[in-house]
């Protein structure tokens, strides 16, 4: 999944003097605050964060709330969706008119009728709604099935996509990885790769860090499970 | 072509093409919002008239107003936030309580397609959901007949399932949802029945599948409003400034002494008469009693469902934050005791250590540790529910801190400073306070009595700093007789009080704030949460003191045996017991209460004759809230 990525930052938190007993925990808590929110700056949603201190010393600000600054390295997992990237979501609504995905445990996405490509028709198949294939007969979508998709545009503030259905390689994800075409295993093969890469640093980022996070890139991962450990 | 409606409503249809397909319906619709961009807004001004259909609504209206809704669910793409901002005011202005369940249902699904296609409408789509927690205000009167019930039922139903929906669809939807429930929290001005509603809607957030992300947000927001509303009561409508009563007196004043008071003290009220000014404070009073009792029967509820636990601790840390500090919180903190009582072995318990640590850990300001033992004592000695043990280790941890501290204090001070040693006294205080409650039972209990004969008390009542002398008269003197009953320790007649202005001397560690005088726990009273508290509640009439040897006998042979040396009498004690005997007249009692006061009784003459004999009765300025102590 494209979007992912691992960033090196400098930082500087600014503590207030009640918390130079647990200073660790107070710049934990800082943090936290930008978890789940898009930071302009890095130009991403912060998902995780590691962080190790640069100086021993802080500088104290001076004026009547006497703050100080502490210097801090760190990485963080930015998801920073971009137009034309290809994302993996789960469906979680099916009709006619619209399809709606979860990406990632946290961001809403909404495939409208208009941007389903042709191949794909709305049937109803053994009571329950799907989007079948027309070319394929073992393509099908339905409500829990992982799909690829394409971003038209991303909304920063409620963290919501508008995607596409539209290029070749959009589909469920299942059926994609098993049905590639032959000149196109090479490149399936490099992005499996980086997909890997992508899932071990954020397991090695997400463990010990968020101790309840518990960000799993797992395809059965229920968007429950990550929803009741979001930071409000 | 088709017939027009013979109806004032413009149609938005013809009627000739009643079957017409749903998918033309849609296209019909996705046409009227396009053309909007293009100059042409003829059809979508219809489509808002539809939208704004009120009143009882003929079938066919409601038939046009369900296909209607369903074709712009099927349109939602093409619905455009600027374009179409009418139309979109018009769908989140509409209120479900106006229509039937068919039109409920198609602007839920609305709504909640609205939601999920757009991360724009999110917002707007939450606040509609939320202002339909309430009805319009002309509905409030309807809620009280079974049809008014039957609707709420039917849009509550639907606007929880419907948030619930969003969430499922939008995981950061409870993250907008938050705050716009607080911003839409009625006033605490407002009517009682709109604020109930909203916040059995609120409780029903914390208990559903949201209540994870929100709920703790809602318990905390709701402990702010009872505190808002229990700042409103006024303390002059419950204390009187009054001659000769202290803590454990059974002598209550007559209504009237109160209007009296009231005229006498020249009260202004712009309301008019002091009737009114109580009337006016019991419509706050009412509704904070509501609201206890709605979140009583929740935490009831959570305890059914074993949740009790994790919502205690969003209580504990709202007391922390916003009843402690508050001044002189008159009933909010009941709201505590009745959850302490749903679980005595976990939140009981609980409670009682997190108040003990505050007391004892220095970096909390000095208002606050004196505040936590007034809620500690209070607490220990009216909780039917706590076990004795617990109060025992409770009792020896202030015990050991107040003898810590005297160790500490060596100085040869001439003239002590009452303020320096305010939290010393105040533990003083609360150990003495406790002690009249449930010396008896401790020493009726063979472990529990060595191991209070063992606590260090004389050297904590006979230091320097001398807290008997600066403690309340009142409770110094309850515990002394009991003390000396339950020949605690070896004091000389000396010890024992007999002063006569102290109460000067309480005031002075008790500060502005009276802090020697609040006893948080006393009877509430508020008469509907009431019956929650009752129960697990331990009124001084049920106490049995160390020198109470008899059972229930009359007030002459109590006056007769308990007269000691000093010519000081156990009369109040023994009028005390006398009068709790009486049974109080429930309608008297309910109407005592109305009138906001400590519910009075007419006392009996003899008990204030006796006052006047009585030299030795030390008056206390300002009464306490005391109770109707007899159950």
């Amino acid at each position: 999944m494209e979007g992912l990525n691992v960033a090196d930052a400098n930082l500087a938190v600014y503590i207030h003097p009640s918390k130079a007993g647990k200073v660790s925990q107070a710049i934990l808590r800082q943090l936290s605050t930008l978890l789940f929110k898009y930071i302009e700056v890095f130009d991403g949603v912060v998902l995780a964060y590691d962080v190790t201190f640069r100086d021993k010393n802080a500088k104290v600000l001076p004026g009547i709330n006497s703050y100080f600054g502490v210097k801090l390295k760190a990485k963080m997992l930015l998801f920073s969706p971009k137009p034309d990237m290809l994302l993996e979501g789960k469906v979680v609504k099916l009709g006619k008119e619209a399809l709606h995905v979860i990406v990632l445990g946290f961001s809403s996405a909404c495939i409208a009728e208009e941007d389903i490509r042709e191949e794909f028709h709305y049937r109803i198949k053994h009571g329950e709604e799907v989007f079948a294939s027309t070319s394929h007969r073992r393509h099908v979508i339905k409500v829990g099935s992982m799909i690829t998709f394409s971003v038209k545009s991303f909304d920063e503030e409620i963290l919501h996509i508008s995607g596409s259905l539209i290029p070749e390689n959009t589909g469920s994800t299942k059926w994609l990885h098993k049905h590639v075409e032959e000149g196109s295993i090479v490149e399936r093969s490099i992005k499996k790769q980086k997909q890997k890469d992508d899932r071990s640093k954020m397991q090695e980022h997400c463990t010990g860090i968020l101790d309840n996070a518990g960000l799993s890139l797992n395809a059965e991962d229920q968007p429950k499970k990550t929803k009741s450990q979001r930071i409000i | 072509m088709g017939v027009e409606l013979a109806t004032e409503r413009p149609g938005f249809y013809e009627m000739a093409d009643i079957d017409v397909s749903d998918s033309e319906l849609v296209y019909h619709v996705r046409d009227a919002l396009k053309s909007v961009s293009q100059g042409d807004s003829d059809r979508y001004n219809q489509l808002i008239a539809v939208m704004h259909y009120t009143g009882r609504l003929a079938p066919d209206e409601v038939a046009m107003l369900v296909t209607s809704l369903k074709a712009l669910s099927g349109s939602i793409s093409y619905i455009d936030i600027i374009h179409h901002e009418s139309l979109l005011s018009s769908i989140f202005g509409m209120s479900m309580w106006n229509y039937g369940p068919d039109v409920m249902d198609a602007l839920v699904e609305l709504i909640i397609s609205l939601a999920a296609s757009n991360g724009k409408f999110v917002d707007s789509c939450l606040d509609m959901l939320v202002r339909n927690f309430m009805p319009p205000k002309s509905y409030l009167d309807l809620l009280g007949h079974p049809r008014g019930l039957a609707r709420k039922h039917e849009v509550l139903d639907r606007v929880h399932s419907a948030l619930s929906h969003i969430a499922d669809l939008v995981p950061l939807a409870p993250m907008r949802l938050t705050p716009i429930i607080l911003q839409r929290m009625p006033h605490m001005f407002d009517k009682e029945a709109l604020i109930v509603i909203y916040v059995e809607s609120m409780l029903l957030l914390e208990s559903s599948a949201l209540g994870e992300l929100v709920g703790s947000t809602m318990l905390m927001a709701l402990v702010d409003r009872l505190i808002d509303l229990d700042v409103e009561i006024s303390w002059d409508d419950i204390i009187h400034e009054d001659s000769g009563k202290g803590i454990f007196d059974m002598e209550l004043e007559d209504v009237d002494d109160i209007i009296d008071h009231a005229e006498i003290d020249g009260f202004e009220h712009p309301r008019g008469t002091a009737g009114s000014q109580i009337l006016g404070t019991n419509a706050v009073a009412d509704k904070l009693d509501s609201l206890m009792v709605l979140i009583c029967e929740h935490l009831k509820s959570c305890a059914d469902g074993e949740r009790l636990t994790k919502v205690f601790e969003t209580l504990l840390q709202s007391f922390w934050v916003t009843v402690l500090n508050a001044y002189k919180s008159k009933f909010s903190q009941f709201v505590m005791f009745y959850a302490c009582s749903l679980d005595p072995e976990h939140c009981g318990e609980r409670f009682a250590v997190f108040l003990a640590d505050i007391f004892v850990c220095r970096t909390h300001p000095a208002l606050t540790r004196m505040s936590a033992v007034a809620y500690l004592a209070s607490y220990l000695s009216r909780g039917k529910f706590l076990p004795l043990s617990l109060i025992a280790s409770t009792l020896k941890r202030l015990v050991d801190w107040c003898l810590e501290y005297c160790h500490v204090q060596n100085g040869e001070e001439k003239t002590i400073n009452l303020e320096a040693h305010r939290v010393f006294y105040s533990g003083c205080q609360a150990i003495m306070y406790v002690l009249c409650f449930r010396m008896r039972s401790m020493m009726d209990s063979h472990r529990l009595k060595s191991q209070l004969l063992h606590m260090p008390l004389e050297p904590i009542f006979c230091h320097q700093l001398d807290p008997l002398k600066v403690c309340l008269p009142s409770i110094v003197e309850e515990f002394l007789r009991q003390a000396k009953a339950a020949h605690l320790f070896t004091v000389s007649e000396t010890f024992l009080f007999n002063n006569l202005l102290e109460s000067d001397l309480s005031k002075a560690f008790g500060g502005m704030e009276r802090l020697d005088m609040f006893f948080p726990f006393d009877p509430c009273l508020l008469k509907k949460c009431d019956r929650f508290i009752r129960p697990s509640f331990v009124y001084w009439s049920m106490v049995k003191t160390t020198y109470d040897d008899g059972e229930d006998c009359s007030s002459e042979e109590d006056i007769n045996e308990y007269f000691d040396g000093n010519g000081k009498s156990y009369m109040e004690s023994g009028i005390t017991r006398s009068l709790d005997e009486h049974d109080l007249d429930l309608d008297e009692f309910e109407y005592q209460l109305n009138k906001m006061s400590i519910t009075p009784r007419n006392s009996l003459k003899n008990g204030l004759i006796f006052k006047l004999e009585n030299p030795f009765r030390m008056p206390a300025r300002i009464r306490p809230s005391t109770s109707p102590e007899s159950l």
